[in-house]
């Protein structure tokens, strides 16, 4: 079975099953997302890729596409509400673009990019977050998660290791590491699981290394997240 | 003017009985980075009895880098100036080298951050000079303060002003080609670099180059002939008689990126030489004073009353034998022969010293980029991890050192910055003094009087938000008084951080 439905007036076919995402993906039609990675069921929580279809605000990595359906992406009322949930998630961490080592091809920053955040308006909470550095390959820098919970996927579902974990509830949520003493140089964690390659943000990173890519060939410095994509399918390609 | 002592000018850091005294601030310095002020406070016949430059503003580096990882390092720290990030990306970058085990980059890597460590000097220096100094220079210090800036430069010197501004493009854009970015780049990474350059980028340089020359040439020029202009009044404008402080080569060449410590005092005299610059600690101490927020730094040889020192253009030029480029060289020479006894004191000759490294370094910059290592491949080394790394390297200003700790995994544990400007806080504050005791003798106070102080302390190129980084260290006293003055309690923090009563 297959049909097709329309995005912000384009025609777009879809296979039985398929979500808006997928669909949408499929036709190099770019909807904003953070959480969302074809490789993984899809999570719903990051909520930017939420668009309308048939007037209703529905999260577009979970909603099946349907024969006929409408729907609108980048409208400027969808906009105007991705970019407030961007401004909330650079407040909530410690996202210091200037000096971060994934800037340039961090898809928080492309992704607000693309939504036209050019500064933050809310009072930064400043939490204070650790960095966990006892792994001999791998950093993990708390400050940046935004708990899209590829990591814990990926070590779930494909690596079956379950290394990570979100706990507590609210705006104390956070990412745990299954280990005796909480930390990851004691957990199961390989440098060479999947785990180690979704990260969208700088907050798994590889250790003694940073900078290596030049200002100006870096994933994001040329052309906009909408045309080059995700983070982890170049890191899959590069790895690969 | 009148000779001062330096009893008489140690007198003035702090008046035996200030509440009786008049208190005048100059608030904001003006043209000078970052924000500071000076204080003087007279007497009722407008005669000089306290003078200070205050550093008022607080950054915090050393203590929020704590926690890092160390690769981060010379991208995190250079954010402490938007003047010379660059010095502080390559200080951070030798010490991450060692945190990487890496002695000796490829040729190709040290080249690269050579190309624009150069640069970065060429670029502070001509701001410096033109932006910043020239107004007082070419208009006089007490001229109309509505044309003493750089658009009254622009108003009445506009191909001086266009030189100006593109010498400091030229430098901009050696930076932009290694790092990516004019202000705030990437380029050194633990062992190496993150590129080199390619022949387009080699030739765009290059095109320019001829140009940067002659205009840097005409910059010194113009320096050395402002000085000689009025040389008795401006060899001793501010002037106070110290050791230089910089880095050099092992065969006493002029070096800014690389080399060994050397300290000589007045006489000419080598008081310190081929130091291993790591060793710093050895030789320099710093005292903190509750009036300010930048340390005093002082030589351990001569003690905290007598180890004030410079560093900085002037320190260089003073302090080298020689310097490996023939235009900058037949500079030096002539530089030095204003004081064959010794060395050049004037503070007034640090822009004349800024104007012969500016053309230094356009001439290295074109002996670079003729050099084929700069197109390289091999770009980065590796090693055993060590605890400790200490980068220090010449800035537009003088000595940089940066000292880092950390721990197995690779995170900062403590960061210990010495700051050019930090080490010329106890001679700024001497020639702020100096300056205040010759004019503030009774006269009535003009403008212009109160522009000859901050002429002195700009003739430093004082970073003033680079400098200060005295936190928690800074002894406190905070006392409560009755209305009638009567003081009924005080607590005292001292240097530790601990209190009493």
């Amino acid at each position: 079975m297959s049909g097709s439905f329309s995005i912000d007036g384009v025609t777009v076919p879809f296979e039985t099953g398929q979500s808006i995402m997928d669909a949408a993906l499929a036709a190099k039609i770019y909807i904003p997302h953070l959480c969302h990675n074809p490789e993984f069921q899809p999570h719903g929580s990051c909520r930017l890729c939420c668009v309308t279809a048939n007037g209703r605000t529905v999260a577009a990595c979970t909603t099946l596409a349907t024969d006929g359906l409408e729907v609108a992406n980048e409208t400027h009322e969808i906009t105007t509400r991705r970019r407030l949930l961007l401004k909330l998630l650079f407040v909530e961490g410690n996202h210091v673009c200037p000096a971060c080592e994934k800037s340039g091809a961090c898809q928080l920053q492309a992704v607000a990019y693309h939504c036209g955040m050019l500064a933050p308006e809310f009072v930064h909470f400043y939490p204070k977050r650790a960095v966990d550095a006892s792994h001999p390959e791998t950093i993990i820098d708390f400050n940046r998660c935004i708990l899209c919970e590829l990591c814990v996927r990926a070590s779930r579902d494909h690596d079956g290791k379950s290394v990570f974990n979100i706990s507590g509830r609210g705006i104390d949520a956070h990412l745990t590491i299954d280990s005796p003493s909480g930390r990851l140089g004691d957990s199961r964690f390989s440098a060479s699981d999947k785990a180690a390659r979704v990260c969208p943000v700088g907050a798994i990173l590889p250790k003694h290394r940073g900078y290596e890519i030049p200002i100006g060939r870096r994933l994001y410095d040329q052309e906009s997240i909408s045309q080059v994509g995700d983070v982890a399918s170049h890191r899959e390609q590069e790895d690969g | 003017m009148t000779d001062s002592t330096p009893t008489d000018i140690s007198r003035l850091e702090t008046a035996e009985h200030p509440e009786n005294l008049r208190r005048i601030a100059i608030e904001p310095l003006t043209r000078v980075e970052g924000h500071g002020k000076v204080t003087l406070l007279l007497d009722h016949d407008n005669r000089i009895r306290q003078a200070r430059l205050h550093i008022v503003e607080f950054r915090g580096f050393e203590k929020f880098i704590q926690g890092r990882p160390y690769w981060e390092l010379p991208v995190l720290v250079q954010r402490l100036c938007g003047i010379c990030p660059v010095s502080h990306h390559l200080a951070a970058g030798k010490a991450i080298d060692q945190l990487a085990g890496v002695d000796q980059l490829t040729p190709t890597a040290e080249k690269v951050r050579r190309l624009m460590h150069y640069g970065q000097i060429l670029q502070s220096h001509a701001l410096h000079f033109f932006h910043l100094s020239s107004p007082d220079l070419l208009f006089g210090f007490d001229s109309d303060i509505g044309q003493r800036n750089v658009v009254g430069l622009i108003e009445r010197h506009p191909d001086l002003a266009k030189q100006g501004v593109l010498l400091r493009k030229f430098g901009q854009e050696v930076i932009r080609v290694t790092a990516g970015k004019r202000i705030h780049g990437t380029c050194a990474i633990p062992g190496g670099v993150n590129k080199s350059l390619d022949s387009s980028e080699r030739n765009y340089l290059q095109q320019d180059l001829p140009q940067m020359i002659r205009w840097g040439q005409e910059a010194l020029s113009l320096a050395q002939n402002l000085f000689l202009e009025a040389r008795e009044q401006h060899r001793r404008f501010a002037r106070i008689d110290t050791p230089m402080m910089s880095l050099c080569r092992d065969d006493g060449g002029l070096e800014l990126y690389h080399g060994g410590l050397r300290v000589v005092t007045g006489d000419g005299h080598k008081l310190l030489d081929r130091i291993d610059s790591r060793e710093y600690h050895r030789h320099i101490r710093e005292q903190v004073k509750s009036w300010s927020y930048m340390k005093f730094p002082y030589l351990q040889q001569l003690g905290p009353e007598h180890g004030s020192y410079r560093v900085g253009p002037l320190a260089r030029i003073n302090s080298c034998d020689y310097i490996d480029t023939p235009l900058a060289e037949r500079a030096r020479v002539e530089f030095r022969a204003l004081e064959p006894d010794g060395l050049v004191q004037s503070t007034l000759a640090y822009h004349w010293a800024r104007m012969i490294e500016l053309l230094h370094c356009a001439e290295k910059i074109e002996q670079l980029l003729d050099d084929a290592d700069l197109l390289g491949s091999d770009l980065q080394q590796s090693g055993e991890m060590r605890p400790r790394g200490i980068g220090v390297i010449e800035a537009p200003r003088g000595t940089l050192i940066h000292d880092y700790e950390i721990n197995p995994d690779g995170l900062v544990t403590r960061a210990n910055l010495i700051v050019s400007t930090t080490h010329n806080n106890r001679a700024m504050n001497e020639s702020v003094r100096t300056v205040a005791a010759d004019l503030f003798d009774g006269r009535e106070i003009s403008e212009g009087m109160l522009n000859s102080i901050e002429v002195a302390v700009r003739a430093y190129d004082p970073c003033l938000s680079c400098a200060t980084h005295a936190l928690g260290k800074m002894p406190l006293v905070v006392e409560l008084q009755e209305p009638d003055g009567r003081i009924i309690d005080r607590l005292i923090k001292d240097t530790r951080g601990e209190l009493s009563r």
